[in-house]
């Protein structure tokens, strides 16, 4: 609790803190005393390499991957207690896109956790589920089978379904791999819009040329956190070339266009 | 009820329960699982016959229920913590505690009146001539247990549907929104070691197998929605079942092995001509664009 304090007496409330965590598969750690306090109402983002335990990260926040140490709470409750609080979307390779079931089934799947043992989607699933698809421009897609959409309309599908969980947090693992640029933009937006609805979004992002124009807010990850906070003080040069190594060269040229775009941030507050 | 409707309709109503399950372990990819249970309760039923001194149903269907679990858990184990794959893990299981079975059957063979060919292809046309009476009706024993069976499979995949569905499709997601994938897995395992060993004196281990994969397999093949999938399996199980009692009386041969050929004969001729996925149409597809054969993902 004693990364939250400081943060706290900001006036700040913490979405999500995870404290001291260490994760391992079999015998090998791959996440090691992870501790980070997340403020709500932000867009974050995770960077680092890949193997570097970002998807892990997730996973184990959800419970998906049991920790060999440390703790997570949300909204200051441990996990099971919120659980309807916090929604996650897993990355898109996860499952197979052949399953027999539709589009609007898949979002339905959404409420599940909701709904309760034993029962059926009802009315206002259907609807909550119709209104996600319509947020992520998809509903005419509704009765089509998943086996027939493309990777950029899988991925809205699943932004879709977690939406229709009405959670407060969100976990995302890489929502912009592997969609064109039009695509880009609308789930830019449609995270923009959670924000802007008080929600709090926590996304694994690999494109680092994105990474400072897109988010507030960034972890960045190599087994070990390296650095968090506010984009502008965390996204630096020197914090980039402690997560990647010094294998980058194109590293510089990221850091470099991200201090140019801090600066023109920067610039562009001033007349304010 | 003459007894020729007696054995057809016992066969029906296996390949019913064995196809809804069965769709289900499809979805998950654990097909083989069930051959794995349906050798490895073997020893469960031998144990509660040798405990009970009866062929009586209730005990050997907790036997049986008791050691479809401990097949699971031992191939969670071995995976999970020693580095074993998971096709490995559960050849190295089920072996070895049919083998056991097999040993406990050698061993008590004048207890236990179960002969080992009559595990393995079952004797359904037996059906007519064992009776028991409850309810006041006197039915075939087979009616009583394979139809409490199905009632109960049928209630479990009716109440559990969405669950199922989702486990099977994203259990991370599953998880995530706090459905226990792995009371789920326990579940639909201890259904299907039901299954089996409620099948097992009509049709048989090695017929069982086939009624739970084949007819998910042929069905998967004509629709890409879960409930007609569901409901295309119990036809292909219940039609596989008829016919396979009329070749197999036609040529006097063995019921189980009928419909096994019927199963695979539907399979096959569902491969080639199916209307969208069937190798023919593709063939023709193929013919006029030949880039999309190779464009089509494989299944
Ligand atoms: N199921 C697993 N069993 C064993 N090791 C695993 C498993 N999943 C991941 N790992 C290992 O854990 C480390 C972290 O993996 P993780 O998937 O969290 O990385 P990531 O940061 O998400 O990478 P990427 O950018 O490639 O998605 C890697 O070294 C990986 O090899
Ligand atoms: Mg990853």
């Amino acid at each position: 609790m004693i990364v939250s304090d400081a943060r706290r007496s900001e006036g700040q409330t913490i979405a999500l803190e995870v404290h001291d965590l260490t994760v391992a598969y079999r015998d090998k750690p791959v996440i090691w005393g992870v501790d980070f306090a997340l403020p709500e109402r932000q867009l974050a983002a995770i960077v680092g390499p890949n193997g570097a335990g970002k998807s892990t990260l997730l996973k184990t926040i959800m419970g998906l991957i049991t920790a060999a140490s440390g703790q997570v709470r949300v909204y200051d409750q441990p996990l099971e207690a919120v659980r309807k609080e916090v929604a996650y979307v897993p990355q898109r390779e996860s499952v197979d896109w052949d399953f027999p079931t539709n589009v609007l089934d898949v979002v339905m799947m959404g409420r599940y956790g909701q709904m309760g043992l034993f029962s059926r989607p009802g009315k206002a699933d259907r609807e909550a589920a119709m209104s996600a698809l319509e947020k992520v421009g998809m509903a005419e897609f509704a009765k089509r089978q998943i086996s027939q959409l493309s990777g950029g309309q899988q991925q809205r599908i699943f932004l879709a379904r977690a939406l229709a969980q009405e959670a407060r947090l969100y976990l995302m693992d890489e929502p912009f791999a592997g969609v064109d640029a039009a695509t880009e933009a609308a789930i830019l937006e449609l995270l923009q819009s959670l924000r802007a609805e008080g929600r709090t979004v926590l996304v694994v992002h690999h494109d680092l040329q994105t990474v400072a124009d897109y988010f507030d807010y960034v972890l960045m990850i190599n087994m070990r956190l390296i650095a968090d906070g506010r984009m502008e003080e965390t996204f630096t040069t020197e914090n980039l070339q402690k997560t990647y190594g010094g294998r980058l060269n194109l590293l510089s040229e990221v850091a470099h266009l991200a201090t140019r775009h801090s600066h023109i941030l920067q610039a562009e507050k001033k007349p304010e | 009820m003459s007894m020729e409707f007696e054995i057809i309709f016992t066969a029906v109503m296996v390949a019913t329960a064995c196809a809804l399950v069965g769709t289900f372990m499809m979805l998950r990819k654990i097909t083989m699982l069930a051959d794995a249970i349906s050798h490895a309760v073997l020893p469960g039923i031998v144990l509660a016959f040798l405990l009970t001194g009866s062929r009586n149903v209730l005990p050997m269907l907790i036997g049986a229920g008791l050691l479809g679990l401990l097949t699971t858990w031992l191939t969670e184990l071995l995976r999970n913590r020693g580095r074993v794959n998971e096709d490995a893990a559960m050849g190295t299981v089920f072996t070895f505690l049919f083998a056991v079975g097999v040993i406990l059957i050698s061993l008590f063979s004048r207890q236990v009146d179960l002969d080992q060919d009559c595990v393995l292809y079952g004797e359904i046309a037996y059906v007519p001539l064992d009776l028991e009476t409850h309810l006041g009706l006197t039915l075939p024993r087979a009616f009583w247990q394979t139809g409490g069976v199905l009632l109960l499979v049928v209630a479990f995949v009716g109440l559990g549907y969405k669950e199922l569905k989702l486990c099977a499709f994203d259990p991370a997601y599953a998880v995530s929104v706090g459905i226990s994938t792995v009371v789920w897995h326990y579940a639909l395992m201890s259904v299907v070691s039901l299954v089996t060993v409620s099948s097992f004196e009509s049709v048989g281990a090695i017929l069982v197998v086939a009624l739970i994969v084949a007819p998910p397999a042929t069905a998967f093949l004509l629709t890409d929605k879960l409930r007609w999938l569901l409901g295309i399996a119990v036809g292909i199980g219940g039609l596989s079942s008829v016919l396979g009692y009329y070749v197999a009386a036609y040529y006097n041969a063995s019921i189980a092995g009928g419909i096994t050929v019927v199963l695979g004969a539907l399979f096959l001729i569902v491969f080639l001509f199916a209307p969208d996925n069937g190798l023919v149409i593709r063939w023709q597809k193929g013919r006029r664009t030949p880039q999309s054969v190779v464009a089509e993902p494989s299944r």
